[in-house]
């Protein structure tokens, strides 16, 4: 019986992480869009950071740029999955903008807002975790 | 045919997604309507915060701390069950106290829907008003949010409330389920929308939206740029 390759369950795993991702960003997107600062029951925190003047950006929820990226890496991982060659590096360069990303939203929680959000928290979590997947990611196949 | 079979899942999450999430904005914004404005809830987005000062406004029911010729006005949007009013609550005192006579606070309802008694919590600080405790009231509410906010029904903390400032409990039960005082309610919840109010608390310091005003030291600084302002002006 033919093992799948390392490269393949490496690719299935970043789609399902970037799964949850998408969950948690389209969670955000519409609890933002509907007002539900209350989102994460009574964690002090989450108000400051969902209600604050960062979370949205030209009036689109900030959470929803995140949904559109993690369902790019999804597809990407997916198309990978199935033997799509090539895909290493559109990947490369969606992970990158959403680790710079991340970090700067860390900073915005940690340093500008001082309030942490569990779900922002959750959401850079996976995409540092998406990161680390893709340093593992081999170069060719 | 194999070769589609990406696309399929692809186009499948998508799909499942946006359903979901519409499904799930759509269950929100469909809710039985609370009695404060829907639309204090669900604020729209794009309308810009008014450059009103918070004096042109102002009638008879405000609720207001303070001298009335105070150099600045700082207008507070709270909700009674928001844990983040809790704690602006507590460094706007300690600015009432820092600023004394030279700072004048109000507090304009808005309750969000979400909240499960944020409505029942700001009709019994009206009725309250109604006999002349209003902030006594609300710094009862804000105190005791922790405890409140996790009762099925909260009327009889409030009653309990009531009782302790020395209210009249039988009138502070009629007037806390009164059409006038949810009708004054959903009305400055309104009022908030149109000015750009979408979330719980909005600052204004003299009619400007203060942002990031969960920080004491922003707050300060909007105040000591009002007191400047005054004083170039």
């Amino acid at each position: 019986m033919a093992r799948p390759r390392p490269s393949r369950i490496l690719s299935w795993t970043i789609a399902i992480v970037a799964l949850l991702g998408l969950a948690d960003a389209t969670f955000l997107t519409v609890a933002h869009l509907t007002g539900d600062d209350a989102v994460c029951g009574s964690a002090i925190g989450c108000s400051e950071v969902l209600g604050s003047p960062y979370a949205e950006i030209r009036g689109i929820p900030t959470a929803a740029f995140g949904a559109v990226a993690y369902f790019t890496v999804f597809g990407l991982a997916i198309l990978a999955a199935f033997g799509y060659a090539r895909m290493r590096g559109p990947l490369v360069a969606v992970v990158v903008l959403m680790f710079t990303a991340s970090l700067y939203f860390l900073y915005l929680q940690g340093f500008v807002l001082h309030a942490f959000c569990p779900f922002c928290l959750f959401s850079a979590a996976l995409t540092f975790l998406l990161a680390g997947l893709l340093l593992a990611f081999p170069a060719k196949g | 045919m194999r070769r589609y079979v990406p696309f399929a899942i692809i186009a499948l999450v998508g799909l499942l997604t946006v359903g979901v999430a519409t499904a799930v904005y759509r269950a929100k914004m469909h809710r039985p309507k609370p009695p404060v404005s829907a639309s204090a809830a669900s604020p729209s987005p794009g309308i810009s915060p008014s450059a009103v000062p918070a004096e042109a406004k102002e009638d008879e029911n405000i609720h207001a701390r303070g001298p009335q010729n105070a150099p600045v006005t700082m207008e507070v949007y709270g909700d009674f069950q928001c844990p983040s009013c809790a704690i602006a609550t507590g460094m706007i005192d300690e600015l009432e106290k820092e600023y004394s006579g030279k700072l004048r606070v109000i507090f304009r309802q808005f309750p969000l829907a979400m909240h499960q008694h944020a409505v029942k919590a700001a009709m019994a600080a009206e009725a309250a008003g109604l006999q002349g405790h209003f902030w006594e009231m609300h710094d009862m509410l804000y105190k005791n949010q922790p405890v409140w906010s996790k009762a099925s029904d909260p009327s009889a903390f409030f009653g309990a409330y009531a009782e302790s400032l020395g209210l009249d409990g039988g009138q502070f039960a009629l007037d806390a389920k009164s059409p006038e005082v949810q009708a004054r309610i959903i009305s400055e919840g309104d009022a908030g929308v149109a000015r750009g109010v979408k979330n719980t608390p909005t600052i204004f310091v003299d009619g400007v939206e203060v942002l990031n005003a969960f920080r004491r030291e922003v707050l300060q600084q909007a105040i000591e740029g009002a007191l400047a302002q005054k004083k170039k002006g």
